[in-house]
């Protein structure tokens, strides 16, 4: 039985809530330290399987601007992050762009598409 | 090769030295080429220094200092219109602390009168308080100097060099002298990074390396040793705290000392100290914390109320002091045709185009056939500076040319009319840095943070080249670079 | 030159100006033209490409892109609002001309009934803090690095050092990672980050960067471009320890050392400032102390929502179109709000208390991070959990509370 600590602090709030979780074997068995059921939330999903939000640029042709800001559509798993962007770096894309539209769909096969963060006219 | 092969004169350096005496031969049928190290001219001493022109009761009386400094002076009253120069005569005050000092301002003021120095006046602490009412309580009197003005020190040169190229002369940049060819005690020829280039005479105006230059020909008769200035800039809402003039301490046996001043553009500064360095390291232009303490607390004997939270930055440059006390101008003992013009630290910006009669009286004493340009054109096109213009000739210049509406530096209101002129203009600027010398775009309170991404990408449009092929000043100054697909950053 | 009377005239088009716009429009102006030097609207949001704005103000989370979108779709295709792109105002005087500049129109004059300035902010330099050594290129300020990477698509440098633990370096910190460059380490001059403790979290340590608290930079190396730097920490007064030198490996510099409100054009028109926040001082309706001028967002105290430049930009919007239109009501007295203890800056400054009486937001900052706060025996409490400076603190005056003052009111806050 191999117990183990791990201390975090809680981004969900300003408060920032330092958070003692203790694990047996792996498998969390308390969390301390929240000041609201939040905090176990987060707790048990950053430990478990910690997500991200991903915001980047892409490439873009025929627009005011050579970049074309996108953002997941939802978390992806923390440890992808930095394969997503880069696999985001050689996307090219052409104006016009509407706020929204799919740039990047299923990235890296995780179920989460990458979607434009603003309109972009074709200039 | 970028330069000609052969020529009448070649100058080696492009600082203000160089340049004017660049300006100065292109008034004469003869074929001249400057070549300098660095990407832009201007970019080393010249541009880092007090940018005053001094009154010139300083110097050694007879020594070479006194009387360039006294002459470049005078030339500089008529130069000022002639070639569009940025120049302010506010006239400088020498003020004493207390009563030795007051001594010493009293010998100044003999001295200047013996240089033959015009309208010097000893001045009380009233009158003194009076025009900079800033200045320390402790003022015991001044020596007042009205022939002394502040100028766009970068500015002369490149306005020298812009009237030699339209004159004929050329300019070559980014070319490192090599080599020079001596055969039978004269100088033959140049050899440098583009090529070699045949010449009956070489001029060595090469700042702190001229002692390295001279050497190349055969001639170690004197060294240059390098001493550092460090310099601390205000804004321009200090100036009201501050000073309208040029302020100096009473001289120390090595130094002008640490002056409080104005420039042309309204902001103040506070320097230089004097530090001297290895002879081995003439490119440490480091900043260093004792510097910047000793300039401010020096500086603060003459105006105790410093806003350094008004310091919007600070900057040195290497002084190029002689072995022998006093500028060397002339041809050189060992080498026929290489003319010195070596070792000018102050009054050097102010005695430059004096210095620039002298070199050129030396080539025209041993080219007696030579003969003046008859279309010599004295003038350059004027700059047309945006926020100096009232608002009726703003709205005309747009009208001209719909880029000057387009404003690019926000600190200082400087458009994009400006800057393309800087670029397109002979010898423009090819940098960010030599942009910002010729416009004055970066120079403001955010200190390029505004402009600086915008000017490289006009930089990169003009001279056709890649964002990424922009340089700030030296060719290892890269700014930008290319996003990878792969990795981060790409060469 | 061109003449045109509008009813307000903005300065600047980034989320405060077309907050103010929209909140004008809606407030019975007619004639509104906004102002703004770039390419497009929106400020500095079009470069704040991450998320975490707009949760208050449109009730999503929104990228900074978006929020600007969100903003720009209230007020276009309007015929009451004009924005003027690509266009430097020059002066602002105080008989409310506008001087203005563009390539297209050339040098413009235009008279407002009121003004709004909306300049936003400027960040502070190297030559600010006088860090000393070589001046190569590669030192930037976060912001301008921030504009070349998610706007221009290139990199300021690939080995990257950051000064300055703020939301902007932290949040650069991630973005240069995730463009693939090596971020060696954040140093930060205070015991405690400034940043938001969500971007310790997801800036610093998802990417394994050491934060360095306590620590400041003593010199830059480099002459052409930065090849490196030396750091050193500092002790409590913030003076630098000698000998706890050591250099870091890198050939970029970006600096997150403050932000300082933008107001040349104010300073011309010689309006009364805070020395605290480098802002105009203002009333509740954002007036500054020349009538029918009014000013809004970080130009007046540096904000860290969005959502709340929005707020305040709506309050000035909406009695500039008030004071435009002529109704606007007479006030009985001046409140003057006085930062007590713990506060440190609190905007308005002064409340022109009038007879219809108004809740009035407090927008303020304490001094030091604090835990379970409130105010004790006063006018009025609020109870907060936890305060820290690096956070705006939005509380609400009931109308009927202002109604009892007399004179000045004091804010303080204390851990209870």
């Amino acid at each position: 039985m191999a117990v183990e600590k791990k201390v975090l602090t809680c981004i969900t709030c300003p408060i920032g809530c330092e958070i003692t979780a203790e694990l047996t074997d792996g498998v969390i068995t308390s969390v301390v330290g929240n000041s609201c059921p939040r905090g176990e939330k987060y707790t048990r999903e950053e430990l478990t399987a910690p997500r991200r939000m991903l915001t980047s640029t892409v490439r873009l042709e025929g627009g005011r601007m050579s970049l074309l800001p996108v953002v997941s559509e939802k978390t992806l798993p923390k440890e992808k992050i930095l394969s997503c962007a880069e696999a985001l770096r050689s996307v090219r894309v052409k104006a016009p762009i509407k706020e929204g539209t799919v740039i990047c769909e299923n990235i890296l096969g995780l179920g989460v598409n990458i979607i434009a963060s603003r309109d972009m006219e074709r200039v | 090769m970028n330069a000609s092969e052969k020529a009448d004169v070649v100058i080696i350096g492009g600082g203000v030295t160089g340049t004017a005496i660049l300006r100065e031969l292109s008034k004469y049928e003869l074929k001249c080429i400057l070549v300098e190290k660095e990407l832009d001219i201007a970019s080393e001493t010249t541009k880092a220094n007090s940018a005053i022109l001094h009154a010139g009761f300083d110097a050694k009386q007879g020594s070479m200092k006194a009387k360039m400094n006294v002459a470049g002076n005078r030339l500089y009253h008529e130069l000022k219109q002639e070639l569009d120069l940025d120049i302010e005569w506010t006239g400088s005050l020498v003020v004493a602390t207390d009563a030795v000092e007051m001594e010493t301002v009293k010998e100044l003021f003999t001295r200047g009168r013996e240089n033959s120095v015009e309208g010097l006046e000893i001045w009380s602490a009233e009158q003194v308080l009076k025009t900079e009412p800033n200045l320390s309580q402790e003022v015991k009197g001044a020596l007042w100097a009205p022939t002394a003005g502040v100028c766009w020190p970068f500015g002369m040169a490149i306005a020298f060099a812009e009237n030699a190229v339209i004159n004929g002369a050329e300019i070559v940049r980014n070319c490192t002298v090599e080599g020079l060819d001596v055969v039978d005690g004269k100088i033959c020829g140049v050899r440098t990074s583009q090529g070699t280039i045949k010449a009956k005479y070489v001029i060595n105006a090469a700042g702190v390396h001229a002692d390295e230059i001279s050497r190349l020909a055969g001639d170690n008769s004197f060294t240059i040793h390098p001493r550092k200035g460090e310099y601390v800039l205000f804004d321009k809402t200090a100036r009201e705290q501050m000073v309208k003039g040029i302020i100096f301490p009473t001289p120390s046996k090595t130094s002008k000392g640490i002056l409080v001043c104005t420039t042309t553009h309204g902001n103040t500064f506070v320097g230089p100290n004097a530090q001297d360095m290895d002879d081995d390291d003439k490119e440490d232009t480091a900043v260093t914390p004792q510097g910047m303490q000793e300039i401010l607390s020096s500086a603060r004997k003459l105006l105790p109320n410093i806003p350094v939270g008004a310091a919007i930055t600070e900057f040195s440059g290497i002084r190029a002091v002689s072995s022998t006390g006093d500028f060397i101008l002339g041809e050189s003992e060992k080498v026929s045709g290489l003319i010195q013009a070596a070792g000018i630290q102050s009054p050097g910006l102010t005695s430059a185009p004096a210095i620039a009669e002298y070199i050129t009286s030396i080539v025209l004493k041993k080219e007696p056939d030579i003969q003046k340009k008859a279309n010599f054109k004295r003038n350059r096109p004027k700059h047309k500076m945006f926020h100096r213009l009232s608002h009726e000739e703003q709205a005309e210049l747009v009208r001209e040319n719909k880029l000057y509406g387009r404003v690019i530096c926000r600190c200082e209101t400087i458009t994009e009319g400006e800057i393309m002129d800087a670029i397109h203009r002979p010898c423009g600027g090819c940098t960010v840095d030599g942009v910002k010398r010729r416009t004055r775009a970066g120079m403001g309170r955010c200190q390029g943070g505004f402009c600086g991404p915008r000017i490289t990408q006009i930089l990169s449009r003009e001279l056709g080249i890649p964002v990424t092929a922009v340089r700030k000043e030296s060719a290892d100054s890269q700014m930008f670079y290319e996003k990878d697909q792969k990795n981060g950053g790409n060469a | 030159m061109m003449e045109n009377l509008y009813d307000v005239v903005i300065v600047g088009g980034g989320p405060a100006g077309l907050s103010a716009a929209y909140s004008a429009y809606k407030n019975g102006a007619k004639k509104i033209l906004v102002l703004e030097r770039d390419r497009e609207p929106g400020g500095i949001l079009q470069q704040c490409i991450h998320n975490g704005f707009g949760l208050h103000h449109f009730k999503e989370e929104l990228t900074g892109p978006g929020y600007a979108h969100r903003c720009m779709e209230l007020v276009k295709d309007k015929p009451e609002i004009e924005i003027l792109v690509d266009t430097m105002v020059l002066d602002v005087q105080a008989d409310k001309t506008v001087i203005a500049v563009n390539p297209e129109k050339g040098l413009m004059t235009i008279k407002g009934k009121t003004i709004i300035l909306t300049m936003g902010c400027r960040e502070r330099t190297r030559g600010a803090i006088r860090i000393p050594g070589e001046r190569p290129a590669g030192v930037f300020t976060a912001g301008a690095a921030q504009r070349m990477v998610n706007m221009e698509g290139y990199l300021p440098g690939k080995k990257i050092v950051i000064l300055g633990s703020g939301d902007i370096g932290l949040i650069m910190a991630r973005r240069m990672s995730l463009e693939g460059c090596k971020v060696q380490a954040v140093l930060e001059i205070c015991p405690f980050s400034n940043g938001l403790t969500r971007n310790i979290v997801q800036c610093l340590k998802d990417y394994d960067i050491p934060l360095y608290l306590s620590h400041t930079i003593t010199k830059i190396k480099g002459k052409g471009r930065v090849e490196g730097i030396t750091a050193a920490k500092v002790d409590d007064k913030m003076q630098i320890i000698p000998g706890s030198e050591f250099d870091i490996d890198c050939d970029t510099l970006l600096l997150s050392v403050g932000l300082i409100p933008e107001n040349e054009l104010s300073r011309g028109l010689k309006l009364k400032m805070h020395p605290l926040t480098n802002g105009p001082i203002v009333d509740q309706h954002r007036e500054t102390s020349v009538e029918g001028i009014f000013a809004a967002g970080n130009v007046v105290h540096v904000h860290d929502l969005v959502d709340f430049v929005s707020e305040e930009a709506e309050i000035a919007g909406k009695y500039a179109a008030i004071t435009a239109i002529g109704s606007i009501g007479a006030k009985t007295q001046d409140v003057e709000i006085q930062p007590g203890e713990g506060i440190r800056t609190c905007v308005p400054q002064h409340i022109a208390v009038s007879e219809a009486g108004e809740t009035v937001r407090l927008f303020m900052r304490v001094r030091q991070p604090m835990r379970k706060v409130g105010g004790g025996e006063m006018l009025f409490t609020k109870m907060l959990p936890v305060a820290k400076p690096s956070e705006m603190i939005a509380v609400n005056l009931p109308a009927e509370k202002i109604e009892q003052i007399n004179g000045t009111i004091q804010v303080v806050i204390k851990e209870v």
